[in-house]
């Protein structure tokens, strides 16, 4: 019978059934990061047991590091205890950690690929709802919460019921300035904040196939806002130049088997998806949040709807949304007066997101009355980034240039916007209150927060630089 | 984790969909190792920044102050995997959430820690509400597991169900780490047969050292 290669991955890694009827599913490579490990590696100490498998289990400290310039893991206080929780977890336990003073510290999920921690067909657990962000890689990953996360320590297996599973096909050609995190709004607003609920989605077609690796791994990285449990794309030859000479990544004769093995991860012709879903991409323009849920999306030419045009189910959110962020229905989104621009978190950080960005910053300057910010996924893209002179790029036009982490996302390190601001953000949440009490946060790609920084105003990236 | 049973309260009407985790256990300022969880549930709704109460969010009413089940709309717990959002309700005493659905990950925490996450069918969660709005907290709720059902005022006994396995787990408190480890001779198997089928998964060294 044709498989799909979810089916494939899954199968293989399924280690036995338990009594309650959940399958145990062995987890490869498993990534932890200091706002929950503490819990799970006391929860462990406190019952005796031991992490079973050190040797595949890293940490990353993220969610907590201060962006600031010469930061050390003092300069945030209030991510002082957890980075030295999970520093003396892991130092007791024997885990590798990418530590603030790491060259190589980062985001998980920028650190865990570039890293070459990211195989295809492997299982991947984070106790992140981001965690499929290395789905991009053709890995099949999973967020956790904390109490997980100290199953998976203790037994390297998590107890899940199968997902169902759905194809998107994304198929046309992008135009100018259009990028995954264009479709994956695009998405997000078809099909519902719970519209994978309950599947792993494998993302195909003639869009992904011409994809960079580093924007499937965006569109991965979203699949959790239509809540789908994972998302990935099968990987080609793309996935296997990207990956190869990384650290962690089989070398000489192991990478040749390795190799061999993963040009066999595909979807079989006929194999059959609980779900099918297309888009296509070839008309699609830059698009932006209006509301505070990413569904609530307009391409960047458009309106906030007005209540009439929405499903009734939704309309009650949306009214309160208005009142949040401060708008009316009909008001374009073009022009909306900006305070605030962040580039950075995960679904947006990696090395090709701050060249296009400095593409269109090069040679302007941020707006005045705007602070915006370049908060680079990790150390090592921070380092490409300044080898390249894009540091400068981005300095001379009155960005701030800050230490990699997970910075204004959630504002865990204290990087927040002021209550009753506009920011223009390339993370992955709008919700209330998130960057910060009252900040009204619109959801974009970094084309389009580097243009609205330097026009002061919600723009469109193809009016400033023209849409070549 | 404590077993549930059965488990009576003050039902809260929560009607909304997609409440996110960022609503229900928001970051604070003032983190620290043991967050007080108690006071971080809905934090952004039930306070001001000066720390005064917002007398209009449901659990700041007098009626239902002291409320020990949730009743609310679609995919409850969207967005992060922060099991705060578990450990909040727990710290308040709410120890059931009945909704329309919940997002995948929010219900795994809510199992993980013996809060009762119950489905109810559209038509039936409507009619459940209706109830609870008319109750208005003057009467409490029953929630029994053994027997899948609520009792309270305005109306005959609601039944929900719950997968087996989630029901014998919660029934038991049963440790999810002891019921896989019975397994750990597949675990071991499994190793050892992927060490030979796909040895790279298996190991994890930095070619540079």
């Amino acid at each position: 019978m044709p498989r799909t290669l979810f089916d494939k991955i899954w199968d293989f890694h399924r280690v036995g059934q338990r009594g309650d009827g959940r399958d145990l599913l062995y987890i490869d490579r498993h990534v932890l990061h200091e706002l929950h490990a503490h819990h799970a590696f006391a929860q462990l100490e406190k019952q005796g047991r031991p992490v079973r498998r050190a040797d595949i289990t890293f940490a990353v400290q993220d969610h907590t590091v201060a962006t600031k310039p010469g930061r050390d893991e003092n300069t945030n206080p209030g991510g002082t205890a957890f980075i030295k929780a999970m520093r003396e977890g892991c130092r007791k336990n024997g885990i590798r950690l990418f530590d603030v003073d790491d060259r190589e510290q980062g985001i998980c999920h920028v650190v865990a690929p570039e890293m070459g921690l990211v195989l295809p067909g492997a299982t991947h657990a984070v106790p992140d709802s981001h965690a499929s962000t290395v789905g991009g890689l053709g890995a099949l990953a999973f967020g956790c919460g904390t109490t997980e996360l100290g199953h998976i320590l203790a037994t390297q297996v998590m107890a899940m019921k199968r997902p169902k599973s759905m194809r998107v096909r994304l198929d046309g050609r992008l135009g100018a300035h259009v990028s995954a995190k264009d479709i994956a709004l695009r998405l997000i607003a078809d099909l519902g904040v719970a519209g994978a609920r309950g599947y792993a989605v494998e993302y195909a077609g003639s869009a992904i196939v011409a994809m960079p690796i580093e924007q499937r791994m965006t569109l991965c990285n979203l699949n959790i806002e239509m809540g789908g449990r994972s998302g990935f794309v099968a990987p080609d030859d793309k996935t296997f130049a990207w990956l190869e000479g990384r650290p962690y990544v089989p070398q000489d004769q192991m990478w040749d088997r390795a190799l061999a093995h993963w040009r066999t991860l595909t979807t079989d012709d006929g194999a059959v998806f609980g779900r099918e879903v297309t888009l296509d991409c070839g008309e699609l323009e830059p698009q932006i949040t209006w509301g505070t849920d990413p569904s609530q999306v307009v391409g960047i030419s458009g309106k906030v709807p007005e209540p009439a045009a929405i499903d009734a189910s939704r309309r009650a959110a949306a009214e309160s949304a208005f009142a949040y962020m401060g708008l009316e229905p009909g008001t374009p989104l073009m022009g909306l007066p900006v305070h605030r621009v962040f580039i950075g978190s995960c679904t947006n950080s990696r090395l090709p997101d701050l060249e296009v960005a400095a593409m269109i910053v090069k040679g302007r300057r941020v707006a005045d009355g705007v602070f915006a910010m370049v908060v680079p996924g990790s150390s090592s893209v921070k380092r490409e980034a300044e080898a390249a002179g894009l540091d400068r790029v981005f300095r001379d036009a009155g960005f701030f240039w800050g230490e990699s982490g997970c910075s204004m996302c959630a504002g865990g390190n204290g990087d927040r916007a002021e209550p009753g601001q506009r920011v223009v953000s390339t993370t992955n949440r709008n919700f209330e209150n998130r960057q910060g009490p009252k900040v009204r946060t619109h959801l974009a790609s970094p084309a389009t927060a580097a243009a609205s920084a330097i026009t002061g105003r919600i723009a469109d990236v193809r009016q400033l630089v023209g849409s070549h | 984790m404590q077993p549930f049973t059965t488990h009576s309260g003050i039902a809260a009407p929560l009607l909304v969909d997609d409440m996110n985790t960022d609503q229900i256990a928001p970051f604070l300022p003032s983190r620290s190792l043991k967050d007080d969880y108690k006071v971080m549930l809905f934090n952004r709704q039930r306070f001001r920044e000066d720390g005064g109460e917002i007398p209009d969010f449901v659990l700041n009413k007098p009626q239902f102050r002291n409320a020990g089940i949730l009743v609310t709309g679609d995919n409850f717990g969207a967005g992060s995997s922060r099991e705060s959002a578990v450990w909040s309700m727990l710290a308040n005493n709410i120890r059931v959430i009945v909704a329309k659905s919940f997002a995948d990950i929010y219900r795994e925490n809510c199992l993980q820690n013996g809060l009762l996450p119950i489905v109810l069918d559209a038509g039936v969660a409507d009619a459940f509400i209706v109830r609870v709005v008319a109750a208005d907290g003057a009467a409490p709720f029953t929630v029994d597991l053994i027997t899948q059902r609520i009792s309270g005022p305005g109306g005959p006994d609601i039944s929900f169900e719950i997968p087996g396995a989630d029901r014998t787990r919660l029934l038991e408190g049963l440790d999810d780490i002891g019921m896989t480890m019975k397994h750990v001779d597949e675990i071991v198997s499994w190793e050892r047969e992927a060490a030979k089928a796909q040895p790279w998964l298996q190991q994890a060294a930095d070619h540079r050292r």
